[in-house]
């Protein structure tokens, strides 16, 4: 047990280093740095101190070294706890990850039970009363949940929102709030304004895990051990969940691990975008777009970490909940 | 033309029978049309006996036993009949004389079915290899029919009784001791070990042996066994058997044992009845319906075994034709087109009843239709069934099948049972 | 020589025959699919309506800029200001309103003036398939009077009528859609095909690959490649560009699932009676192996592409995408994306339910196709 996790942990830093590596590239593909572009602006507006400022950072992050070497600083530096600057903001990215990872992890952690508080019943409900009007009803809306993606389905409540109901929408917290300590009307302005992106967030997840919950759930109860468990004189509900449903879940454990975690980095970005939230996913897509190299690095690597993790999680938590599966 | 009944045997222990199946229809309803997956199924299981039910796939073998536990698919309906269930009481006062459950009568979903589930009909499966949920110990399973049943049996007062006697639920380190013993009564190695293995560190011989340790946990009155060793290799095969034959005779159960091997029933069975196409077409004690066969689907079933002792070189004989398509089943007799004695005029037109040929064992063919011997039988039965026997053969003569509501099993009849 | 030949020709022959009771026992119960048959409509209908005559259908041209900006949506009339119904369809015409609080302008109907639709007017020359010239279109306003105008979606900032865009708009989404499926499909399928058959040194620098492409986080994957096409590029190159990162990212999943499915099919009698026969390797692989996997393949392409409008449509309207002077749903999108303009210009949120019923109408034909290709896999 702990030899196959020390194993897949090594073979994790190998992935992570050559995702890290792959992604620094990607980044950097695009023509000039950000440094350039901005040294530029400020010479524009007559800023003498520019060129002194702009290259101590150069200097300072190796910008001027050849890629690989530059990777190396960079690496160097981020296992050491300093991820570089964020140049949009002139501040180090630590801090501007920090400010909105909580918003980012609440956001994520509600979509993330909505869409399984949601879908597990309604997929098991679907499998066991199937071809019931409850059923195809359940069907369809997850059929069109399905193509709906998150950021549209953000676009139609924001047209509902602000035509129809002439409402201010966007953000996690109302404007006397924003920058107000935690205290308890904060937490209460918060649950009110989260349920919208939380919903939203959760209709594509949902609807896929409604689909595959019920297809897993039916290939589950036609399995003979459901017929044996019936004949020993269980009750229906005990059937269907201590004999089905605690079967039919275990693949969707690997869901869990794969998607749920990663997703708090960049998941719903889009819808983020679309409603304004302060969280990690617009803030990724921003800094890709005006090149702030180690801001988007850094959320890519913390990405690949959980995806990494989350994938040797769901591992880990298979063989616990599935005796048929061994390690190796 | 004389109409006996389906519904006696005239057996020589005076005893009623544990479990009486009467003119049984059961009906599947399909994109194509409908199936009628028993057309009129009628045998008797007495006590501590075995019955072996024989016949090809797609004889309604499987469907019989799930009619019993109420375990059918939702597509099939029962259209008509009686299932009797002489369900001992677990009250020592009230355990004579106790009318038998209507089981057809019982909500499938509902509480009184599921005592019976498990609790005194238990059932073993085709599928040892995959009749065990994967997630849970051979330990849990049987811990779960035990916690189940031990309460539920118990009628209020008995239970309160029971209560009292012991702690209110059967405890877990209670429970896991019983579950050894029988684990070890099965004949699994290491049984205090055994009993945390999962189903797929066990061999497929492991597995029926937990599966039937699960069906004894709650000591049933009556086992249906549904080709419990037809997935099993040979060896394996007999060993199960005999484990069957040995916990029968310790636990006084009765078995109903379902196979498509004629072998394996002589090597269980005390009485036979033959299956084909939903139908019972002979019934009779295992000897007699192997040396003495009467009806012709029996005896060219029997001729297509292979035998020690034959001529070598010897073909083979084969039923000919195929078993026909569900939907178009043949008029008359089912049996008839296949059949190397069939009366043209008769066999196509007139549906046979199952007629005792001798003292014990009956046939459903019109080859015996004046034998001697039915008269013997069918007087005293003749006497209280002439209404609904009148009724059950003018439909049958016609060759078209008895609708849900006039049939004579619908009317159960107290003063026979 | 001549026990050959006849081996020669009987062997396609009977292969074809079983192939073709495959394909029509499919068809039939395709068929049978009511969800199905209507996905099939919708898609078609939207490569027909938007990818082929698109000219045709929509009344005005992607170059057309009317005075109008912003304006709402004109609704078709049958009936008049005196009460009386027409069988002629018919406009009202837009009078502006100057809003001196807002400071901004927007327009209001004028009943008193009306425009006539007419169907299969002259308008606008173009060339149907970039050759065939005409100027016919479905519907519109009488050539001869400069003012008429129909604007059944509004128009945008520019003027520009929001029912052509769309309709162009499809053209580039939905094409985006099958070329990078294609190409998925040509990557994937060949890739996984050759791992498959020849094993070895190939097959494990595929699969480790695929591998490595599948631990990279496809979303941020996106968004960077995305991210890195020059902004000084064409539109028609980063157009191109933009449909190999989006096949670039998929084939590998599909690669895998290829592979798989020649590995089963390598050891199949007909393919071993086909090297007994001397076959080549190629025609082996080309002929037998990837046919064999033709309807899985066709089951997933058909699957995915929805995923690549949308991944088309999401890039844009962040700006990370198509860029204007190109118009896709995704770039009209990009318009709508500030509350502003959800709030003063509702109807530039009109392409929304074009996409997803685009989306949906691919879901019900590819799941319609699952059950009938293949349906011993569901799910």
């Amino acid at each position: 047990m702990l030899a196959y996790i020390v194993r897949r942990l090594g073979y994790a830093a190998i992935m992570l280093v050559l995702v890290s590596l792959a992604g620094f590239f990607i980044i950097e593909l695009p023509q000039g740095d950000y440094l350039q572009i901005r040294l530029a602006e400020l010479r524009a507006r007559g800023d003498t101190s520019a060129d002194e400022r702009i290259n101590a950072l150069r200097v300072r992050y190796g910008l001027d070294r050849p890629f690989l070497e530059r990777y190396g600083i960079w690496a160097f530096n981020f296992v050491q706890g300093d991820f570089g600057e964020a140049f949009e903001f002139e501040r180090p990215v630590s801090e501007i990850i920090g400010q909105r990872l909580g918003n980012t992890i609440i956001l994520a952690v509600a979509v993330l039970l909505v869409t399984w508080i949601v879908a597990i019943p309604l997929g098991v409900y679907s499998a066991v009363k199937q071809y019931s009007i409850g059923d195809q009803i359940i069907t369809t809306i997850s059929f069109i949940g399905l193509g709906i993606p998150g950021f549209l389905l953000a676009l139609i409540v924001m047209y509902v929102a602000v035509v129809v109901l002439d409402q201010e929408v966007g953000g996690l917290f109302s404007r006397e709030f924003r920058d107000a300590p935690w205290s308890f009307a904060r937490v209460l302005n918060l649950l009110r304004n989260l349920w919208i992106p939380a919903l939203i967030g959760s209709v594509t997840g949902s609807a896929a895990l409604i689909r595959i919950m019920r297809a897993n759930l039916l290939e589950t109860l036609g399995q003979p051990f459901i017929e044996s468990a019936r004949a020993r004189g269980l009750r229906n509900a005990t059937v269907n969940w201590k004999h089905g449903v605690r079967i039919a879940i275990n693949p969707l454990i690997v869901i869990l691990g794969s998607e749920a975690l990663p997703s708090i980095i960049v998941g719903n970005a889009l819808v983020a975008i679309v409603l304004n939230l302060p969280t990690l996913g617009p803030l990724f897509v921003n800094a890709l777009q005006k090149q702030d190299m180690f801001l988007a690095g850094t959320i890519l690597v913390f990405f690949t970490v959980l995806l990494v993790v989350g994938n040797l999680l769901a591992d880990l938590l298979l063989v616990w909940t599935d005796p048929r599966i061994q390690l190796d | 033309m004389t109409q006996t009944s389906t519904l006696s045997t005239p057996q020589v222990t005076p005893s009623q029978p544990l479990l009486e199946v009467r003119d049984l229809k059961v009906q599947f309803d399909v994109q194509r049309g409908t199936v009628r997956a028993l057309d009129g199924v009628s045998f008797q299981i007495q006590p501590g006996t075995t019955l072996g039910l024989i016949g090809e796939s797609g004889s309604g073998k499987s469907v019989t036993a799930r009619a019993i536990m109420r375990l059918l698919a939702k597509n099939a309906r029962i259209v008509s009949g009686d299932i009797l269930f002489k369900q001992p009481s677990q009250d020592p006062n009230q355990a004579t004389n106790q009318d038998a459950v209507n089981i057809i009568k019982l909500d499938p979903n509902g509480k009184h079915i599921r005592t019976l589930r498990g609790g005194n009909i238990a059932m073993i499966f085709q599928e040892p290899m995959s009749s065990l949920t994967p997630v849970y110990s051979a330990g849990v399973h049987i811990n779960e029919s035990l916690q189940i049943h031990t309460n539920a049996k118990r009628t209020v007062g008995a239970q309160l009784e029971w209560a009292i006697k012991h702690t209110q639920k059967l405890s877990n380190s209670e429970a896991r001791r019983i579950a050894i013993n029988l684990l070890d009564r099965v004949g699994i190695p290491r049984a205090a070990q055994s009993i945390d293995s999962y189903p797929h560190q066990l061999s497929g011989g492991q597995r029926q042996r937990v599966m039937i340790a699960v069906a004894l946990s709650c000591n049933p009155s009556l086992l249906i066994a549904d080709e419990p060793t037809t997935a099993l290799d040979v060896t394996t095969q007999s060993q199960i058997n005999s484990l069957i034959k040995d916990i029968q005779q310790e636990y006084n159960m009765a078995v109903l044992y379902i196979t498509h091997d004629l072998g394996v029933i002589a090597e269980v069975a005390q009485d036979v009845a033959v299956m084909y196409l939903g139908r019972i077409v002979e019934t009779g004690q295992v000897d007699d319906i192997f040396y003495a066969p009467k009806h012709p689907y029996t005896q060219a079933l029997l001729e297509s075994i292979p035998r020690l002792g034959k001529v070598r070189g010897e073909r083979l004989s084969t039923i000919k034709g195929m078993v026909p398509d569900p939907f178009s089943v043949p008029s008359g007799c089912p049996f008839h087109d296949r059949c190397p004695q069939m009366m043209p005029g008769l066999c196509d037109v007139t549906v046979p009843s199952l007629k005792h040929v001798t003292a014990n064992q009956q046939a459903a063919c019109l080859l015996y239709e004046d034998s001697d011997d039915v008269t013997l039988s069918s007087h005293q039965v003749d006497m209280t069934h002439t209404t609904s026997e009148s009724q059950l053969s003018g439909s049958q003569v016609s060759g078209s099948q008895v609708s849900g509501s006039q049939v004579s099993g619908s009317q159960p009849d107290e003063s026979h049972v | 020589m001549t026990v050959t030949n006849t081996l020669k020709k009987a062997t396609p022959k009977k292969s074809k025959t079983v192939r073709q009771s495959y394909w029509q026992l499919a068809w039939w119960r395709f068929k049978k699919n009511r969800l199905a048959v209507v996905g099939a409509v919708i898609v078609i209908g939207f490569y027909v309506i938007c990818g082929l005559f698109a000219e045709f259908f929509a009344p005005y041209s992607l170059a057309h800029l009317s005075d109008y900006l912003e304006a709402p949506p004109q609704q078709l009339q049958f009936i008049d200001q005196a009460g009386n119904f027409r069988l002629r369809p018919f406009v009202y015409g837009y009078s502006e309103v100057v809003d001196m609080q807002q400071m901004r302008r927007f327009y209001e109907v004028d009943t008193s003036v009306t425009y006539d639709v007419y169907f299969w007017v002259r308008g606008e020359p173009y060339r149907l398939f970039g050759v065939i010239p005409g100027d016919i279109h479905l519907f519109g306003t009488d050539a001869a009077n400069p003012d008429a105008h129909l604007f059944l979606f509004g128009t945008d900032r520019l003027g520009r009528d929001m029912f052509s865009r769309i309709l162009y708009g499809g053209r580039l989404s939905l094409l985006i859609g099958l070329i990078g499926q294609l190409l998925t499909l040509i990557f994937g399928v060949t890739l996984g095909a050759i791992s498959g058959y020849y094993g070895g040194l190939v097959d494990n620098l595929v699969q480790r690959s695929t591998e490595f492409l599948s631990a990279f986080p496809d979303i941020p994957l996106f968004l960077a490649l995305a991210a890195a096409i020059p902004p000084q590029w064409s539109p028609i190159a980063v157009y191109f560009m933009l449909t190999i990162i989006l096949s670039f990212v998929r084939w590998g999943s599909l690669a895998r699932q290829v592979r798989g499915l020649v590995l089963s099919l390598r050891e199949r009698e007909y393919v071993l009676a086909a090297r007994s026969f001397g076959s080549s390797d190629r025609a082996i692989l080309f002929r037998h192996l990837i046919p064999g996997t033709l309807s899985h393949v066709i089951v997933i392409a058909t699957l995915s592409i929805p995923g690549m409008i949308l991944a088309e449509t999401a890039l844009s309207f962040l700006g990370l995408g198509l860029r204007p002077p190109l118009t896709s749903w995704g770039v009209l999108l990009q318009e709508v994306s500030t509350v502003r303009a959800i709030r003063f210009a509702p109807w530039l949120l009109i392409p929304v339910p074009f996409i997803i019923t685009a989306i949906l109408g691919f879901n019900m034909l590819g799941d319609g196709l699952r059950d009938a290709l293949d349906p011993y896999s569901r799910n």
